[in-house]
């Protein structure tokens, strides 16, 4: 919660509980806001949160080790897929979440070693052309292994995904509470993924703050340096990898639960590119920034659609810039005015990768 | 009645065709303060990198505390007891001067992954230790008033303080100093040699590369001369400088000191 409440502007520096308070309501009565706007906004906004989780997983990768990763939106693909696999009529397995969703964390997490292990040596441009590959490679994958054996159903995708089903209570059907009362189960999968961003949040804070943490910010800001002080740099490498993968697997996994529905046009580098620039546009490091960027940049276009099509409809009686032209547009404008105006994003990273104050505050001050 | 710390045998270093270290062989002895001088190009450098395994040699060996060095992996050689420092100042910039000595005391902290996640008491118990004693750490080299400063905020000479604070916390036998006074004004350099003393004196080995003359002359016990990749002399500061072959070097070269 304490990590959230950073995003607040001002008052988050100034009165950190008010600001705790505020990022609390917010985040609990969001999707009743969304909902008198209709269900299509809670859909979005349960989108939103699943955009959160990748770009904080991303964030691991490219914020804390600096690593630039291009295909980061393969392991969401690997996540999303065991789903299919194991919790749909495809194989005809059922498994139920607690199997299916650390399975489709591993499956990511190993994923995540497999590209990580090629790329070690490189840095910068040459490491983000390899990951944009493996990204490319593993949807092509998706879109042919129906073929000759068919594994993925290719570009068909998988159907009738299993919905999360928590301990026998299908949260994809409605709760009636009285007969004119009934909880959304659009609403039901918003809070479900709250609390996984949040037991995100926490994960990543603690990871942050911590010998891993540091090390891998030691190899960010000079790898050279990193060796010197003992710091095991292949290893850590691989480690921040395969974490920041483990977050895009369980995304992926949220999001074949969700949509019930997966197939590989859903994972194109163009997903992996938006992902970056919620990233890079929040402010890459900071946890705050990226989920303010990951909010901002999945509902902007939304609004954007629901504004430009209407417009586009009255103005010129048919539909001439595609929604998903206009969210590319937008990512890039955002892009632009970020670096004239706020170069290192929305809140520029004040990271921290220690706690002084256990060194007794008093003695800091002095 | 000197124990040897290192030993250098007929190490040498070529990149393509030229050859930066061709057969050195020096001693190096605990406890005691050892320069490694010799004009610009000399192979200073190269011998701090092929030592710390930053580079591999193309011949001979290291045998540390008695056993022989690993070429070629950083990481171990600073895990047997070698720390350095670099000629231009290496530091985690975008982290605070505290967070960069923490960082050096990755290497001799060891909680797990999954202590990390649950917080354990382990964790929690060394982190505060490692916070700890990179404070008095910092304190140690005299920059503790800057410990939450970004370590690229600091100035020139505090920032070469705070390399060699890191380099303490992973805890070595032999400290590797490349040029410490580079850069630093009177006063700073004679703090730095009242520094380099009490490192002395708290058991550290250590080998400095120094130009400033007075620096090493006052500090070392011993000074081995490089000149092209050979080592020229080998001699207390006394006796160095007397030496013919080494006047003609320093001379002969264009930047004489
Ligand atoms: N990575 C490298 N590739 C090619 N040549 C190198 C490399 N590193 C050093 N050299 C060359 O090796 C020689 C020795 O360089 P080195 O840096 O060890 O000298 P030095 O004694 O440290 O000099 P200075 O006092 O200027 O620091 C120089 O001619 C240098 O150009
Ligand atoms: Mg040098």
């Amino acid at each position: 919660m304490y990590e959230l409440a950073e995003a607040v502007p001002w008052l988050g520096s100034r009165n950190p509980r008010a600001a705790r308070g505020v990022v609390l309501a917010l985040m609990l009565i969001a999707p009743m806001i969304a909902l008198s706007a209709g269900n299509t906004w809670v859909r979005i906004l349960d989108f939103a949160l699943l955009y959160v989780m990748l770009a904080l997983g991303l964030n691991l990768v490219v914020g804390f080790a600096g690593l630039l990763d291009l295909g980061y939106i393969a392991f969401y693909a690997v996540g999303a897929y065991t789903w299919a696999f194991l919790a749909s009529p495809h194989f005809g397995l059922h498994l139920p979440f607690w199997i299916v969703l650390p399975a489709g964390a591993g499956f990511a997490a190993l994923a995540g070693l497999i590209l990580g292990a090629p790329v070690l040596r490189l840095r910068g441009d040459y490491l983000a052309i390899v990951t944009l590959g493996f990204g490319e490679i593993v949807r092509i994958f998706m879109n042919n292994l129906n073929h000759p054996i068919n594994i993925t159903n290719g570009p068909q995708g998988v159907n009738m995904l299993d919905s999360l089903s928590l301990f026998g209570w299908d949260i994809s059907r409605h709760i009636q509470i009285t007969d004119d009362f009934k909880i959304n189960s659009l609403v039901l999968f918003y809070y479900v993924f709250l609390l996984c961003v949040v037991g995100s949040v926490i994960v990543i804070r603690r990871l942050q703050l911590s010998r891993v943490g540091r090390a891998w910010a030691a190899i960010r800001d000079d790898e050279l340096a990193a060796k010197a002080i003992g710091i095991n740099v292949r290893n850590m490498k691989l480690l921040a990898f395969s974490m920041g993968a483990t977050f895009g697997g369980v995304a992926g996994g949220l999001f074949g639960s969700f949509q019930g529905f997966v197939s590989p046009e859903s994972f194109s580098l163009m997903e992996s590119i938006a992902i970056l620039t919620m990233v890079v546009f929040g402010g890459m490091g900071n946890l705050g920034g990226v989920i303010l960027g990951a909010i901002a940049l999945s509902l902007l276009p939304e609004l954007l659609r629901s504004v430009a099509l209407p417009v586009q409809q009255a103005l010129f009686g048919h539909v001439i810039l595609d929604p998903e032209v206009l969210r590319m547009l937008l990512l890039s404008l955002a892009m632009i005015f970020m670096m004239l105006l706020r170069p290192a994003g929305l809140l520029p990273a004040h990271a921290r990768y220690s706690r002084p104050e256990l060194a007794g505050a008093g003695r800091i001050t002095e | 009645m000197s124990i040897t710390l290192l030993e250098a045998q007929n190490i040498g270093k070529r990149f393509g065709g030229l050859t930066a270290l061709s057969d050195v062989s020096l001693t190096i002895r605990k406890g005691e303060v050892y320069g490694l001088i010799g004009p610009n190009g000399a192979g200073k450098t190269t011998f701090f990198n092929v030592l710390t395994g930053a580079y591999t040699p193309n011949g001979g060996e290291f045998i540390f505390a008695g056993s022989e060095l690993p070429t070629g992996k950083p990481h171990e050689v600073v895990a047997r007891g070698i720390a350095r420092t670099f000629q231009n100042i290496r530091l985690f910039r975008e982290m605070t001067a505290l967070e960069n000595v923490m960082a050096g005391h990755h290497l001799r902290s060891d909680s797990s992954l999954w202590g990390i996640l649950t917080q354990n008491r382990h964790m929690r118990e060394e982190e505060r230790l490692i916070t700890e004693r990179a404070f008095e750490m910092l304190r140690y080299v005299g920059i503790e008033r800057h410990a939450t400063t970004l370590s690229r905020n600091l100035s020139y000479g505090d920032q070469r303080r705070l390399e060699i604070a890191r380099a303490l916390a992973t805890e070595p036998q032999l400290l590797a100093l490349d040029e410490p006074a580079a850069g630093m004004n009177a006063t700073e350099t004679s703090q730095l040699r009242d520094l380099i003393s009490t490192i002395r004196q708290d058991g550290v080995t250590v080998l400095l590369i120094e130009h400033d003359v007075k620096l090493v002359m006052g500090l070392c016990d011993r000074v081995a001369v490089l000149n092209f990749g050979k080592k020229i002399a080998e001699d207390v500061p006394a006796e160095v400088q007397k030496n013919p072959e080494v006047i003609e070097a320093y001379l002969g070269s264009s930047h004489a000191h």
